[in-house]
């Protein structure tokens, strides 16, 4: 089972330096001079550094408004108190949010992969006649600039009703995504054990039983991969959302709370809490699937 | 690719069908409508006026355009130049010489920190550094307690300024993606071929510019590719940070079409500037495609 990871790992387009397991490096020269140290640190000053806005606005979220003009932004807080961070997530309605954002998500995942498996399952191991047409195509439409799009589908979905609605703002973005699930799909089905498929094609098994029998569940390393990256994708949305969800009960949660932006000129604090409940869920998100998303970042951008 | 035996493929083109159909009903019907906007006068209601190219020839002489432009090419040095270059030394350094002298583990932490901003919804990140550099913001705040409210600016209200910022921003939220794919690219290099050349006398920079960007070559050239694709495409950051201002110090093709959309009801206009931006991505990501294929013969 392990072999299908592998072209997810590890494109195939370069050429495979002799076995040189990562971990096994033998290394008889591991010295740890001073100087080493000394990068350590250095590399630890910069990564904190890096990160110090998140430190920020955690601690300026717990501030009174008083508080923060007085001690500023560095200081902790004279208080731990809950009150602004409470103050903004009923402002925004931040569980509606929430749940608009994880309802949309899943559905644009599922949606994306499914037609992506679809597609990819036709080009790939199907191999359809004019595949490489397909492939360019999908490859294409992936890359159009959604400000290219978006006034004509504002437009349409007024005429059709699916303005201001989930439902078409999900199918939208599933169908979106799915250009390049296809893409990244069908490279990796291309080098997919033949074997497999005319044995159980001579077993007498459809092309929706291979499907769903042997291609789902050998691919599944993959469409993890790809679920992982459409979720995050998808809860990051700005601009199809900006234009397409206007109510509080179908926006996602980037939109509502970017709304407050300039809104609170007279309470400092209020923003900087905005921006912590903004940063949280991806926080934690990332920290749960934080090796699908570094595996997968490669899979998707070398060929 | 030899094509195998046509007659088995027939069966499969029942999958093809409705992935293929939605995309061309939800992406390939709207890139045309917005094209055949370009070439009229609308305000999003009633029936376009057909003006030929007028909308492109007003385009060539509008100066919001020209700005629009420019900055963009100040992006595209945010987004796709200075992550790069950055991201490739911290990848050598990270990979090379702290995972070698120090393991696996520390290099992983210093790897998840960097690319956390990857993550986080760019409007968010937007919401976050525009506090961050308000005029009360945490940064002017900081100034003031250390004793140098001299510095203190009005850090995107200035013209001057603006755009030196967003573009800071854009360098924090992007380091994280070349980072980790020229981590994830080094593995292939085959440590003895640094302990080779070490014992040849090779000092680190040599090794740097004859091993490591060598074999990151295809890493690089996607990266490039793909992050000038995006910033071509740039908006949540400039909507949240700055609003294209002041003025149009800020203003980037993608806001100025939104402008002319939703808030100027200039549709045709706007349906100009998108196509224009629709085109230059499309002869970019043609172009790395066509080198690619004949890279893979």
């Amino acid at each position: 089972m392990t072999t299908t990871t592998e072209p997810t790992a590890r494109p195939r387009t370069h050429k495979r330096v002799p076995a040189a397991p990562n971990r096994a490096r033998k290394n008889p020269t591991r010295k740890r001079g001073p100087g080493s140290y000394a990068v350590i640190a250095a590399v630890t000053v910069f990564v904190l550094a890096f990160l110090s806005p998140f430190a920020i606005i955690l601690v300026n979220s717990f501030k009174t408004g008083a508080d923060y003009r007085a001690n500023g932004s560095l200081s902790l807080p004279e208080q731990w108190n809950w009150s602004v961070i409470g103050d903004v997530w009923e402002r925004v309605e931040f569980t509606q949010k929430l749940i608009n954002s994880i309802q949309i998500s899943l559905g644009v995942v599922l949606i994306a992969v499914v037609l992506a498996l679809f597609n990819a399952y036709a080009i790939g191991i199907g191999r359809v006649r004019w595949r490489t047409a397909f492939l360019v195509f999908f490859l294409g439409v992936n890359v159009l600039p959604q400000e290219g799009l978006v006034y004509p589908i504002y437009y349409l979905f007024k005429e059709m009703g699916l303005y201001d609605g989930k439902l078409g703002y999900t199918i939208l973005v599933g169908i979106t995504y799915s250009a390049f699930g296809t893409y990244l799909l069908s490279s990796v089905f291309s080098s997919f054990p033949k074997e497999l498929i005319e044995a159980a094609s001579l077993d007498g098994a459809g092309r929706w039983t291979i499907l769903w029998r042997i291609v789902l569940p050998m691919s599944w390393p993959t469409l993890s991969v790809m679920c992982v990256f459409f979720f995050v994708w998808s809860w990051n949305e700005f601009l199809y959302p900006l234009v397409l969800l206007i109510s509080n009960d179908n926006q996602t949660v980037p939109l509502g709370l970017s709304v407050l932006q300039g809104q609170y000129s007279s309470d400092p604090t209020s923003m900087s809490a905005a921006a912590l409940l903004g940063v949280i869920p991806m926080i934690v998100f990332f920290l749960i699937f934080q090796r699908s998303l570094t595996r997968g970042l490669t899979a998707g951008a070398v060929k | 690719m030899k094509t195998t035996r046509h007659p088995r493929s027939t069966g499969y083109a029942v999958f093809l069908a409705p992935g293929l159909l939605l995309s061309l009903l939800f992406l390939v019907v709207p890139l045309v409508m917005t094209f055949y906007y370009s070439l009229t006068t609308w305000q999003g209601i009633g029936d376009p006026t057909f003006t030929g190219l007028d909308n492109y020839t007003r385009l060539f002489q509008d100066a919001d355009f020209w700005a629009s432009f420019r900055n963009i090419a100040f992006v595209i040095v945010g987004i796709a130049v200075v992550p790069t270059v950055l991201g490739l030394f911290l990848a050598a350094l990270l990979f090379d010489y702290i995972g070698k002298k120090h393991g696996d583990g520390i290099v992983g932490i210093f790897r998840s920190g960097l690319y956390l901003p990857q993550v986080i919804p760019v409007a968010v990140t937007g919401l976050m550094w525009g506090w961050i550099l308000a005029p009360e913001g945490a940064i002017n705040s900081i100034l003031d307690k250390v004793g140098l409210a001299s510095l203190t600016q009005n850090w995107l209200g200035d013209p001057d300024l603006a755009l030196w910022m967003v573009l800071a921003v854009l360098v924090w939220m992007q380091l994280g993606y070349p980072l980790v794919l020229f981590m994830s690219g080094l593995q292939r290099i085959d440590p003895e071929l640094y302990e080779a050349a070490s014992l040849d006398g090779a000092t680190w920079w040599q090794r740097f510019t004859r091993i490591t960007v060598p074999i990151l070559r295809p890493e690089l050239y996607v990266v490039l590719v793909t992050t000038t694709i995006a910033g071509l495409k740039v908006f949540a950051q400039i909507f949240v940070l700055t609003g294209g201002g002041p003025g149009n110090s800020t203003l980037v093709p993608a806001y100025f079409a939104y402008q002319n959309f939703f808030e100027r009801a200039d549709v045709g206009y706007g349906s100009a500037i998108s196509t224009t931006i629709t085109l230059l991505v499309l002869i970019i990501a043609g172009t790395m495609l066509t080198r690619q294929a004949r890279e893979d013969g």
